[in-house]
């Protein structure tokens, strides 16, 4: 069974440098790391000391609020650092990679393995963290079942992964995974696909099939739970990326937890971009060459794609959930006069003041603000790129002023802070709204919970 | 390029931190960066910006106002030549009026900018590029022979009270350059209405008789020009707004880059025509029965709905909200200038009306949305219990 839904609003920002159909086995990292930054929300406690040797799939910290949230480690080696910033706060737990322990779990029998079974293996083993749930966008809490789940492989972000190319020779583990979710909660679970695709997706078992139609950020969960089943206050839902459910389906096939990433490395100053076949926190240098680049304090490594990714230095790791690493110039320059109409038309831009929407092909990006902050002026421009029925400039205004009772009357259970990366894109003001709404989130998050 | 922004980078040093004028780096930083895009980069949220920005948008307004301007400036040498009798050529006309207009252009950039940049060391924020458009739309809707000096009170007051008191650009809840026309008004009624004001040297030149149309129509008249002589705007006004065919080459301008509301336009036409035809068809009095498509064209209604209403931020600010708001700027500018007159032009006061009513019309808009959501909850929770 499948459905169409048409998302009207957005814009695709066709990027150069797209990695191309090509997937290369990664150089093997020496050191890897997990960030707990990954993890909204969470608050890390360590398991593990300095010095101390883990096994793949060993828990190396969990959720200070919550010990059934565990972050595992993706390989078998040594801790050699925990790297600390201001107020001791964790920033990397560096793993350096050796030996081949790994945790075992014994797994009974798939086909009738029952509710509480599946939740305490995925609790055990770590993979858990692969669930998210809505809202806030925080790894799910065992303790209460989603009403739905969804998995969306309709990527519209630029220089996001193709899914359908990442899973191609993992539909097994995918289907795996899929059964177990669906048996979860009971019920088929949602997977929304590109409309003109025609990929394994659409033959799998236990799915109800969206196929949506759309510009980014249509690819978002958010915007798809808004049309096939709105999340109301009080009320969860569950988030997974597909390659996460490849893993965990391939966790409860071997018993042995499965960090596999698969990441599209693109940008356009890179020679061949194109999919690496490698581990959840393996090191950027394994995948990309500094000889590349004169200076690699010149460019912009971002975890996840130019809109929405955290910022990250080439001495630094993939992220949990990444299956993109985007490289982009950095834009410290100065623009003579830039700021008249149609001047500087390569620099892309979604306004009609410029003639970039009349020059096809890619674009090349960097990361120059192109102007500077102002107050909100300009009206009417972010709900063309926020296909929901939300007004997102009260949204934001709402998350900036903390206001509990508005952020909630307007919506804020229902979004998370990616789905305003094009609003940050196209903004005439230069405003940070992904960092509004996540701090409006995080207020949400500490007094409503 | 790079020569002058070595130079530039010269000049910086002492209002950088540290240095002697660090305190006024704000006025620094608005020429500098008028003349270089900066190489900010982004921090936080995405990494990658769109081309525009408000400098752009705003620069975009000025574009639109350009050809009003310029026909503003012929027409004002135009009708003191018409009505004085002298021959002149276009050049004439045009310089006439560039002698009269540029000085208030002058006067209100000098006094509006000086004020907000020293607001903007004061406050220690970026000198925000809101009063370039202002700046030139208050001696477009000023009438000619306005006093430099209420000119210049008349900006103080506006920067002053209708903006820099909320916190500035953005924050506003009049539009500016009408609350600088509202403040003459009502200060100074002699110089802002009659038909001693609408034309050059009206005041001290005998037999200059420049009423204009709504003037003429309030007090019973004939009028005496066509249907074509006001779309074109050879008729008595204020500086810039008389002539609907430039103001319609600026809405386009505005509406082809998406910088002015295009709702809250056409909005505001049928608000103003559906009242309009009403009135016709009472027909009580000259004004009533002031053809309905002529009130489109006359007074300033027509730049007042293009350039004025459209300011995004005085403006309602959702899309159902822009739909109300024009609609009600071109009633009530209708209803205004039928009922009152006291003053024969309603569109300033409409329009300042409506600014004070558009964060209610999108309380009202956004409310909906909010009940639809609680209203989806509620569902929810009797099905499931």
């Amino acid at each position: 069974m499948s459905t169409d839904i048409s998302i009207k609003n957005g814009a695709d920002l066709n990027l150069k440098g797209l990695a191309s159909m090509e997937l290369e086995v990664a150089k093997k990292s020496l050191n890897y790391a997990l960030n707990p930054d990954d993890f909204f929300g969470l608050i890390p406690r360590m398991l593990v000391k300095e010095g101390e040797k883990v096994s793949k799939g060993q828990p190396v910290f969990h959720d200070k609020n919550d010990d059934s949230i565990k972050i595992a480690s993706p390989v078998s080696g040594k801790i050699v650092e925990i790297v600390r910033g201001a107020k001791r706060k964790i920033l990397n737990i560096i793993i350096k990679s050796e030996g081949d322990s790994t945790v075992n779990f014994k797994i009974p029998a798939l086909s009738n393995i029952g509710k509480d079974k599946i939740l305490e293996l995925l609790i055990e083993s770590g993979s858990l963290a692969f669930i998210r749930q809505r809202p806030y966008n925080i790894i799910a809490r065992p303790n209460r079942l989603p009403k739905s789940i969804f998995v969306s492989t309709h990527s519209t972000a630029p220089y996001s992964a193709d899914y359908a190319f990442i899973l191609k020779n993992r539909m097994n583990e995918f289907q795996t995974g899929v059964d177990l979710m669906s048996r979860l909660i009971g019920k088929p679970i949602n997977l929304s696909v590109s409309y003109n695709c025609e990929s394994d997706f659409t033959s799998l078992k236990n799915v109800d099939i969206y196929k949506i139609k759309g510009a980014h950020p249509s690819g978002n969960e958010s915007f798809q739970i808004n049309r096939i089943d709105p999340l109301n206050s009080g009320e969860i839902v569950w988030v997974i990326k597909p390659e996460d459910l490849a893993n965990i389906g391939s966790f409860f096939k071997t018993g042995i937890f499965s960090p596999k990433r698969t990441v599209a490395v693109s940008g356009d100053s890179l020679k061949s971009p194109k999919y690496f076949d490698t581990l959840i926190g393996s090191s950027i240098s394994s995948l990309v060459d500094s000889k590349e680049f004169s200076n690699t304090e010149d460019y912009r490594f971002i975890n996840g794609d130019p809109l929405s990714g955290s910022k990250v230095q080439y001495s630094d790791f993939i992220g949990f959930y990444n299956n993109t690493l985007s490289v982009i110039k950095e834009g410290n320059h100065f623009r003579m006069l830039g700021w008249l109409p149609f001047m500087y038309n390569s620099v892309p831009s979604f306004s009609k003041t410029s003639f970039s929407w009349l020059l096809g092909g890619e674009k090349k990006v960097n990361t120059n603000l192109n102007g500077e902050e102002r107050a909100i002026v300009v009206t009417g421009e972010m709900e063309k790129y926020f296909p929901m029925d939300i007004f997102p400039m009260q949204l934001i205004k709402a998350c900036m002023r903390g206001d509990i009772e508005k952020m909630e009357s307007l919506g804020i259970y229902e979004v998370v802070p990616e789905d305003f990366g094009l609003v940050d894109f196209s903004c005439t003001s230069k405003i940070e709204a992904q960092e509004i709404v996540k701090s409006g989130i995080q207020i949400m998050l500490k007094e409503v919970g | 390029m790079d020569f002058i922004r070595k130079q530039v980078d010269v000049l910086k040093k002492p209002f950088t931190e540290g240095g002697k004028l660090e305190k006024l780096y704000p006025a620094f930083n608005a020429f500098e960066t008028m003349l270089f895009v900066p190489n900010h980069t982004t921090s936080k949220g995405s990494h990658i910006r769109d081309g525009v920005d408000l400098k752009r948008t705003m620069i975009t307004v000025i574009i639109a106002l350009v050809p009003a301007l310029f026909y503003g400036m012929y027409n004002t040498g135009y009708q003191y030549f018409i009505q004085t009798n002298i021959e002149f050529t276009f050049l004439d006309a045009l310089l006439h009026g560039a002698y009269k207009i540029f000085p208030m252009i002058v006067v209100s950039y000098a006094v509006g900018l000086a004020i907000e940049f020293a607001f903007a060391v004061y406050r220690n924020h970026p000198v925000n590029e809101g009063y370039l458009v202002t700046g030139l739309l208050i001696p477009m809707i000023m009438p000619i022979d306005m006093p430099l000096w209420m000119l210049a009170i008349s900006v103080v007051f506006a920067v002053l009270i209708a903006k820099e008191a909320f916190g500035g650009t953005g924050m506003n809840i009049l539009n500016p350059a009408l609350t600088a026309r509202a403040f003459a008004f009502f200060a100074y009624p002699t110089f802002m209405s009659g038909d001693k004001v609408w034309v050059s040297e009206a005041s001290n030149v005998d037999g200059i008789s420049g009423e204009t149309i709504l003037g003429t129509l309030a007090a019973n008249g004939e009028v005496a020009y066509s249907s074509f002589g006001m779309f074109m705007g050879s008729i008595p006004g204020s500086v810039a707004e008389t002539s609907v065919f430039f103001v319609l080459i600026g809405a386009m301008i505005l509406i082809l880059t998406g910088v002015g509301s295009w709702r809250i336009m056409l909005s505001g036409v049928i608000g103003a025509s559906v009242v309009g035809i009403l009135f016709n068809l009472w027909g009580a009095n000259s004004l009533m029965s002031f053809e309905w498509y002529n009130q489109l064209l006359v007074g300033g209604f027509a730049f007042g709905i293009v350039f004025m209403a459209t300011d995004p931020v005085s403006a309602a600010q959702t899309t159902k909200g822009k739909w109300i708001y024009g609609f009600l700027v071109g009633v009530f500018c209708i209803l205004i200038r039928v009922f009152n007159p006291a003053y024969p032009e309603g569109v300033m006061l409409a329009i300042l009306l409506m600014n004070v009513f558009a964060p209610l019309i999108d309380h009202y808009v956004i409310e909906s949305n909010v009940s639809m959501r609680r209203k989806r909850w509620q569902g929810v929770k009797l099905t499931t219990s």
